[in-house]
């Protein structure tokens, strides 16, 4: 199936545009002074950037409601600040601070928020698909209408717990959209030298489950297919597969040379598709905002992460007893 | 040349079942693949069918008769003008057989009742009334008391529902409790056992059963890496709370994937609670007990012991905390450490040693995490002597825990060291010598046990 294009451009909003583009502001931006911070020796083990794929998680967070849920693998930065947790919370967790939102004893790959329905940050490749799905059979069990995001990359697609999650969701009707972020590298592995299937989304035809490829990179396109899908999953129809095209501009982790993909292709897709470029072309282009008017989100973005990386600094680490805490509920 | 019928073992770990319901008459010509019976093990009702042709000549054990042994002569087969005097004889066997009871359908065999010898358990008030049942009722029981009590109790795994379930455990369940809350999963562990711990964090407090925790193998991951470490993870926010459930270790000729004691391993890992009971009040409280920890506790059984009887208190509610060992019997001498079926040897051991002028001290852990070291190491003080019993492998054995333990803590009160009684450092074989050889054993037990006193 072909990449779906953008819809109407006049169904959009000025204020939904200037929402889109600050959030993925914010996450390129954090996710830049992270990987600054990593090389400072601030952030220790492994740190997966988000940069280049913002627009999957934002356009996905603007169809949700409260009490939806969302759990995702250990690129998980993005889809802590899309679902309003704070900055200064995720950064100090990742400088493994007491302010961090695990204490600082989860770390890049483990946090979470209960009051936000973020789940993790799983460092498990795979896990938090069968995971999603039993957060939706908890929701559906109590029978309410929320809908859970379990998203995953085209590396985790290959793993067999997706498939028998599938059934088992397709089978109980859970109210689950599973979302593949579908960047084409399993770290250093593309998908045509993993699979030969075509398209991951259309795997889950095989179990009755319906599903779309989208343009991963148009906020605006993630953003209706969103919409179809949790119109799906609320109805009770049971699950949703999207499958989001899109790219991730840095290595796999902080230690990938990259040495898979050539630079063009990169330079290609930065040039060409980039999600936060695209929205200020159409704020600009129809006349809606100046570049003043995003010259001023810039610098409001820039003190956000500048504010969340100098807390991720000051706040202590944990206190030594805090080793023998939450082992247990 | 008539033919002898006897009693089938239907399945690994049948030595008796009830004849519930003859379907020929004497007289009858029967074919081969023909339906003789039914008959009703300890897991389910099976029909019989013939394997050779011929006439009925004589039922040997009547309709309704319970604790039938395996191999009794139940039916003989005569041919064309032949007559049942002609047969083998077949007198004997029929008077081994238990009498007709009255209700066959709900009889369930069972051993005779273990004695409790120790003093009064604190687990429940002196005085309190004692009913006879298994340690399959008692779980049973278990979770049906709480998924009344909480209606974010739900059950599942394979074949819990609509078959009853493989070993019986929750027959019945879904009749009470509906198809929401007892949920038949396909044959995919790893999937429905993260969709389990996903429902946990989403409120739900699910009981996966495993139907051996061999199986559990496929699904570990979620058990070690998204159940047990959450909550330390994050920071505390989310606790597990779900009890993993079912068989665990060897059952009887099933060979080396289907016969292993995982007890060491769970128990290796912080952030489960690992049970592993012996006695059916033991399965029942800390089932109970498991189904309302916020934590994920891992609750092995054991095949063999689910149909064994105790006595259970007729209490409308109990529970049995965990981290709490029981001393099965007081002694002087030695201190015999055990907990799930190694305690069938450790007791056995300990009436025989008795006899020989051994008094020994029996304790069963019941819980592997967290696990009562005072208990433990307040006896060794006493008897000066351990000897420790468990089915799992060797190497890396709680036995080995324990011996390192007391040995920290306890030196200078051994007079001996420490023994671990254990299963042998083999893949299970299959042939009866064979595994009879590779298992833990009374004798096994006794020897050890003279051995730390120098007998």
């Amino acid at each position: 199936m072909a990449a779906k294009k953008a819809p109407e451009k006049s169904n959009v909003s000025k204020e939904e545009l200037l929402k889109f583009y600050r959030e993925m502001l914010l996450i390129r931006r954090f996710e830049e002074k992270a990987g600054q911070l990593y090389g400072m020796g601030l952030i220790g083990g492994f740190c997966h950037l988000y940069i280049g794929q913002e627009a999957v998680v934002v356009g996905l967070e603007a169809t949700t409601k409260d009490g939806d849920k969302r759990i995702t693998s250990y690129r998980d930065h993005g889809h802590m600040l899309a679902c309003g947790m704070d900055a200064k919370g995720v950064m100090a967790e990742l400088t493994g601070r007491e302010g961090g939102y695990s204490k600082g004893k989860g770390g890049s790959m483990h946090m979470f928020s209960r009051e936000k329905h973020f789940y993790g940050g799983h460092g498990i490749v795979g896990a938090q698909v069968p995971l999603g799905a039993g957060l939706a059979l908890a929701d559906k069990y109590k029978g309410n209408d929320n809908v859970t995001f379990a998203y995953f990359g085209d590396g985790a697609a290959n793993q067999g717990q997706v498939y028998e999650t599938y059934n088992m969701a397709e089978l109980w009707a859970l109210p689950v959209i599973f979302v593949i972020e579908n960047n084409h590298y399993a770290m250093g592995t593309s998908q045509a030298r993993s699979t030969k299937s075509e398209t991951l989304f259309g795997r889950g035809l095989a179990y009755g489950i319906p599903g779309e490829q989208v343009d991963g990179m148009d906020v605006l396109a993630v953003k209706a297919a969103g919409e179809k899908a949790v119109a799906h999953c609320r109805a009770g129809k049971g699950p949703y597969i999207l499958e989001m095209m899109t790219y991730r501009y840095r290595g796999h982790s902080m230690s990938d040379p990259a040495k898979y993909r050539t630079r063009e292709e990169v330079q290609k897709m930065k040039d060409e598709k980039d999600a936060i470029e695209h929205v200020r072309d159409l704020l600009i282009g129809s006349g809606l905002s100046s570049e003043e008017d995003l010259k001023a989100i810039d610098r409001e973005i820039k003190d956000i992460v500048n504010e969340s990386a100098e807390f991720a600094k000051a706040s202590p680490e944990p206190a030594l007893s805090e080793l023998w805490t939450d082992i247990y509920a | 040349m008539a033919t002898e019928v006897l009693m089938p073992a239907l399945s690994p770990t049948m030595e008796e079942g009830t004849l519930a319901k003859w379907l020929v008459k004497e007289g009858d010509v029967v074919k081969s693949g023909q339906i003789l019976a039914e008959i009703e093990t300890d897991k389910a009702t099976m029909e019989f069918e013939a394997v050779d042709e011929g006439i009925v000549g004589k039922i040997l054990i009547a309709e309704g008769s319970a604790g039938v042994k395996v191999n009794t002569p139940i039916l003989v087969l005569v041919e064309d003008g032949e007559t049942v005097s002609d047969a083998p004889k077949a007198a004997a066997p029929v008077a081994e057989a238990a009498a007709p009871v009255a209700a066959p359908a709900a009889a369930t065999p069972a051993a005779a009742p273990v004695a409790v010898v120790s003093r009064a358990s604190a687990d429940w008030p002196e005085g309190t009334p004692m009913k006879t049942m298994t340690v399959r009722e008692a779980l049973r029981e278990a979770m049906a008391e709480e998924m009344r009590a909480n209606p974010n109790v739900m059950l599942m795994g394979e074949e819990v529902g609509e078959y009853q379930g493989a070993y019986k455990i929750s027959q019945g369940l879904l009749e009470e409790f509906g198809p929401k809350r007892i949920v038949d999963t396909p044959i995919t562990e790893i999937g429905f056992t993260g969709i389990a711990v996903g429902a946990a964090w989403g409120g739900l407090n699910p009981i996966v059963e495993f139907m051996t925790f061999n199986f559990a193998m496929q699904a570990i991951d979620h058990i070690l890496n998204s159940a047990a470490k959450t909550n330390y993870m994050s920071g505390g926010q989310l606790g597990c709370p779900i009890v993993f459930r079912g068989a665990n270790g060897a059952a009887a000729r099933v060979g080396a994937q289907h016969s292993q004691d995982f007890a060491a391993w769970y128990a290796a890992i912080p952030g489960l609670k690992v049970v592993m009971p012996y006695s059916a009040a033991d399965a029942k409280g800390l089932l109970k007990q498991a189904i309302r920890d916020p934590n994920p506790v891992v609750f092995l059984e054991n095949e063999i012991l689910y149909g064994r009887s105790f006595e259970v208190p007729a209490l409308e509610d109990f529970t049995i905390p965990f981290g709490k060992a029981r001393i099965w019997r007081e002694g002087t001498d030695v201190t015999i450490v055990s907990f799930g079926i190694g305690m069938t040897y450790a007791l056995e051991a300990a009436d025989q040693l008795a006899k020989e002028g051994i008094s020994a001290e029996v304790i069963d852990l019941r819980t592997l995490r967290p696990l009562d070291y005072d208990t433990v190491l307040a006896s060794v003080m006493k008897t000066n002597r351990c000897v420790t019993v468990e089915e799992g492998f060797p190497v890396g054995a709680i036995g080995n825990h324990l011996s390192a333990v007391i040995m920290e803590r306890a030196f200078d009160y051994l007079d001996a060291p420490v023994i671990n009684c254990t299963g042998k450092d083999v893949p299970m074989p299959y042939a009866a010598n064979l595994e009879k050889l590779a298992l833990v054993t009374t004798a096994d037990v006794v020897a050890a046990v003279k051995s730390v006193c120098y007998r």
